[in-house]
């Protein structure tokens, strides 16, 4: 008893059900099991990218860069597919190398030079938002990409990357199940191996980290390109789904997925944290935006209410880790 | 514990503020001089009370989607309808709100297809579940395709063309094109269409500006005026834009002109005065109004406005010989 309630995410738990009760009480729409479904899906899109945000957050680091990242891994396979009129999985794969890429690049820089992550990515983050628009106008002469949805492999790619299917009258997406599985990934990496207690061991402590061993530099690049990959995957999510980008989105994302790992339990100074957590994060996140609009409130105050839905959730949030550490 | 001498002072505190309230009331201008705007109060209609959903691409806080949403509200009003407005400028997060809206179980959806590949297949949805949908402002290509039954807006290479060929008509050499949301399709649509409606008759140059950040608006196209002497002709594409444009050609120097796509209150008077030269108007409040009373026209009477085709709402031309009788419209907030 005393274990389960010092896990990280129990706070998220409690604001999780809050939240739930919350808009399960005065929304109508929202008490429907087809509702669960869309909710579902708005929370697995900040979902999958909170959980490798979160791994490394528990690391010490930060990417500003994972929102816009996102955006340029599918206008790299979209654009490469559909300019040289390749199959469109020549695309996907050629895109993962570019993300992994990204990460690399974030990581390096920030390992070799020193500087904080939260500097190196905001420069990265920048670069991609200015190049996603730049090289999608240059390339295609317009600021969205060209529809790739009758090219080769498009419908296995969509199959994988966004296809749903029906559970008696729910619909349930595809990234709702990858989802889970990264969470179950990233929870079994950080609680059961080796790399597990490095991230907690570099986001703790650097110093007393190296000096017993833990190979810091690759730690802390592996949690970047994790990032890149997750980055790749709903990069490719967004584009089978809806077969065109917009080079301008993305932007601004990369703090909902910061906020999401937060609410989980994550500390912003690194070395405490859970993947898991992340997934109640981004399920917090994703009912209040849904119920929102559900409740029918005035769009206006949509931002408004967000916010205080989010501060209510990390008060409460941070009064039950107190309680459960006073125990 | 109040003494008398506290209670005397208090008083004559009061009495100061007061005096100074009264000093502060500014003899003209400010909220007094608004007329009422009172165009919903022309009885209510006895149909059931329906649920409508509006979702948008506003960016919050456009004074555009103000006029669309007045329109929405007034016809809301009148129809007895539930109006439920909602917006996101992000392709796959508006397609949520659709599918939100179809969880609601709401009687009819009007939407924006701004980005239409990503809305897809959200609106299928919605047509699939029997909820009619017609579509507003963008997506005049893609509404018959997507099952949606009326759209309601303007072409915007055509109007893009129209102000293109204007401003060759009046001489323009050099024409600045100020984009102000970077990545948006109908906007670069808009530029597109003046820069082959001014055909032969000199250069258009694009210019991208971030409308979220008013000051950098001003200093981008200041500093282009500044490097660019030759530049006669500024277009911009929402009055807001217009309005800095104005100041920016000011400041600079520069002789340049400014047009523009979209008027609200400030650009009507702007145009009045001269600063701006002339508006190409679609008609937001219309577009917002149309939206909701046709569908309150299909649900209560199976009617479709404009047969199956597009309804144009635009583009037509406001400039100082026809300003007067939009004047007295946009002093209400309504044009």
């Amino acid at each position: 008893m005393t274990r389960l309630l010092a896990r990280p995410e129990l706070g998220s738990v409690v604001g999780m059900v809050a939240i739930f009760v919350f808009f399960f009480a005065i929304a109508d729409p929202f008490r429907q099991a087809t509702s669960m479904g869309t909710v579902l899906y708005v929370s697995s899109t900040i979902g999958i990218m909170a959980v490798p945000v979160a791994l490394l957050m528990i690391g010490g680091e930060f990417d500003l860069s994972a929102g816009v990242n996102v955006t340029a891994s599918a206008l790299t396979a979209s654009m490469l597919s559909y300019q040289l009129s390749l199959n469109v999985w020549v695309g996907v794969v050629a895109s993962l190398l570019f993300a992994l890429g990204v990460g690399f690049l974030n990581g390096f820089l920030v390992t070799t030079t020193g500087i904080p992550s939260f500097l190196v990515t905001l420069g990265t983050f920048l670069m991609l938002q200015g190049a996603n628009i730049a090289v999608t106008k240059q390339v295609s002469g317009q600021v969205a990409t060209d529809n790739i949805s009758d090219m080769d492999g498009f419908d296995t790619a969509k199959a994988i990357f966004a296809s749903s299917f029906d559970v008696g009258s729910v619909t349930i997406r595809a990234t709702v199940l990858w989802w889970l599985l990264f969470v179950a990934v990233g929870t079994w990496v950080l609680l059961r191996t080796r790399p597990g207690n490095w991230i907690f061991a570099v986001g703790g402590n650097v110093d007393s980290a190296r000096a017993v061993g833990v190979p810091v530099r690759q730690t802390k690049i592996a949690l970047f390109m994790g990032v890149g990959f997750c980055a790749w995957f709903m990069g490719m999510h967004r584009l089978f789904a809806f077969s065109t980008v917009q080079s301008g989105e993305g932007v601004g994302n990369e703090f909902i997925y910061i906020i999401a790992a937060v609410i989980g339990g994550c500390l912003l100074t690194g070395g405490y944290g859970s993947a898991i957590g992340a997934a109640f994060g981004a399920l917090i996140f994703g009912m209040t935006n849904q119920g929102i609009v559900y409740a029918g409130w005035d769009a206006d105050w949509f931002k408004f209410f967000l916010g205080v839905m989010l501060l209510f959730a990390t008060v409460l949030n941070m009064w039950v880790r107190r309680l459960a550490v006073r125990r | 514990m109040t003494t008398p001498r506290s209670t005397a002072r208090g008083l004559l505190a009061v009495a100061a503020v007061l005096a100074l309230a009264a000093a502060g009331c500014s003899s003209e201008g400010g909220k007094q001089e608004e007329e009422k705007s009172d165009s919903g109060t022309a009885g209510v209609a006895d149909t059931p009370r329906y649920t409508i959903a509006m979702i948008t691409h506003e960016v919050p806080g456009d004074t555009f989607w103000d006029l669309v949403r007045k329109g929405a509200e007034a016809a809301a009003k009148k129809d007895n309808i539930e109006l439920r407005y909602s917006n996101n400028p992000d392709g796959p997060e508006q397609a949520n709100l659709v599918q939100s809206a179809i969880d609601s179980k709401v009687n009819g959806i009007a939407v924006t297809l701004a980005k239409p590949d990503a809305l897809q297949g959200a609106v299928r949805q919605a047509v699939n579940a029997r909820i009619p949908v017609v579509a507003l402002n963008a997506g005049l290509e893609q509404w018959k395709a997507m099952g949606v039954t009326e759209f309601f807006g303007q072409d915007e290479s055509i109007a893009g063309e129209a102000a293109g060929q204007r401003l060759a008509q009046e001489g323009a050499k050099k024409v600045l094109c100020v984009i102000h949301e970077q990545g948006h399709v109908a906007l670069e649509a808009r530029c597109a269409g003046v820069k082959k409606g001014f055909g032969g008759a000199g250069v258009v140059e694009n210019l991208n500006v971030n409308s979220k950040d008013m000051p950098s608006v001003k200093s981008t196209i200041t500093a282009k005026l500044q490097q660019d002497k030759s530049v006669d002709r500024v277009i911009t594409l929402g009055a807001p834009i217009a309005i800095t444009a104005v100041e920016s050609a000011k400041e600079s120097g520069a002789a340049a002109k400014v047009v523009t796509f979209d008027t609200n209150k400030e650009l009507v008077g702007s145009i009045r005065s001269g600063d701006v030269q002339w508006a190409i108007d679609q008609q937001p409040y219309l577009q917002g109004y149309l939206a909701i009373d046709s569908l309150w026209l299909y649900l209560s009477n199976g009617n479709v406005i404009g047969g199956g085709q597009t309804v144009l709402t635009g583009p037509s031309f406001i400039d100082q010989t026809n300003i007067e009788s939009v004047a007295q419209y946009a002093e209400k907030g309504t044009r």
